[in-house]
């Protein structure tokens, strides 16, 4: 059975085209980094986001490989260039079978 | 529960033994990672601002912001963008995979820094060169190694 969790894109909702337009995609995850011990020594097992992937109109615009270093609720900020109207997709995978896709609509003047 | 002499010491013993078990990585261990990156190619300084608070109070949720100097053309853009810590755990901190169609290259997210040390920015041109720039940050809280 999958995993998922609460996330989010944020674009502004009209862009002029050609316009550099700021995606954030945020994901609610604790990133346990597998570094950290529990108070009798065990070791807290690594689960984290993997990847997390953009596409606009099912074209991959952007992409990231997250590490442990990543902190918990891992938001990302970057831009694309506003050129039709359609569809930013965002696609988190990690580990214990998580998934989770969120989207966000963009009207292109 | 009764604590007695020997379980107070084997405890002890447990909580020694933690910090040998973190093998945090030298600046060797970053330039290994760097040099893994780019396959012993050369690396030019400049184009590349990596942005961290110079001093930070809580190292778990640290505001990372990273620049590269491009015009993101078809045919003159970013294509990765690595960022290696000297000072973490494991020095491989974050990869960024950027494209033409990203106007810009400038990414912000948050990560955990270990302690007080320097980050390294990569960047690999669509060409095939890399730029790197850094940041020295001092941490008053490090993230990572404690425990819950």
């Amino acid at each position: 059975m999958s995993r998922t969790s609460r996330t989010i894109v944020t674009i502004p909702s009209t862009a002029r085209q050609g316009e550099v337009i700021e995606i954030r995609a945020i994901a609610q995850h604790d990133m346990e980094s597998g570094f950290r011990h529990t108070e009798r020594g065990q070791l807290v097992p690594r689960d984290i986001i993997r990847r997390m992937v953009c596409l606009y109109n099912g074209i991959e615009i952007f992409s990231t490989d997250l590490q442990p270093a990543v902190g918990a609720n891992p938001l990302f900020i970057f831009t694309t260039i506003a050129q039709e109207s359609g569809m930013i997709e965002c696609r988190w995978t990690g580990d214990n079978d998580y998934s989770a896709t969120s989207s966000a609509l963009l009207t292109v003047a | 529960m009764k604590l007695t002499r020997r379980s107070f010491f084997s405890v002890l013993s447990i909580l020694g033994w933690f910090p040998a078990s973190f093998a945090i990585a030298k600046p060797e261990e970053a330039e290994l990672a760097i040099a893994k990156i780019t396959g012993g190619k050369s690396i030019q300084a400049g184009r590349v601002k990596l942005i961290i608070p110079p001093l930070v109070e809580n190292g778990n949720l640290v505001v990372m912001r990273v620049q590269v100097e491009s015009p993101m053309t078809p045919t003159n853009y970013v294509s990765k963008i690595h960022v290696v810590a000297e000072g973490n755990p494991l020095p491989n901190m974050v990869t960024f995979y950027l494209g033409p169609r990203a106007g810009r290259a400038d990414v912000t997210t948050r990560v955990r820094i270990a302690d007080s040390q320097r980050v390294w920015a990569l960047a690999e041109m669509n060409d095939g060169s890399f730029w790197q720039g850094y940041a020295e940050t001092v941490v008053t809280l490090s993230a990572c190694t404690e425990n819950i």
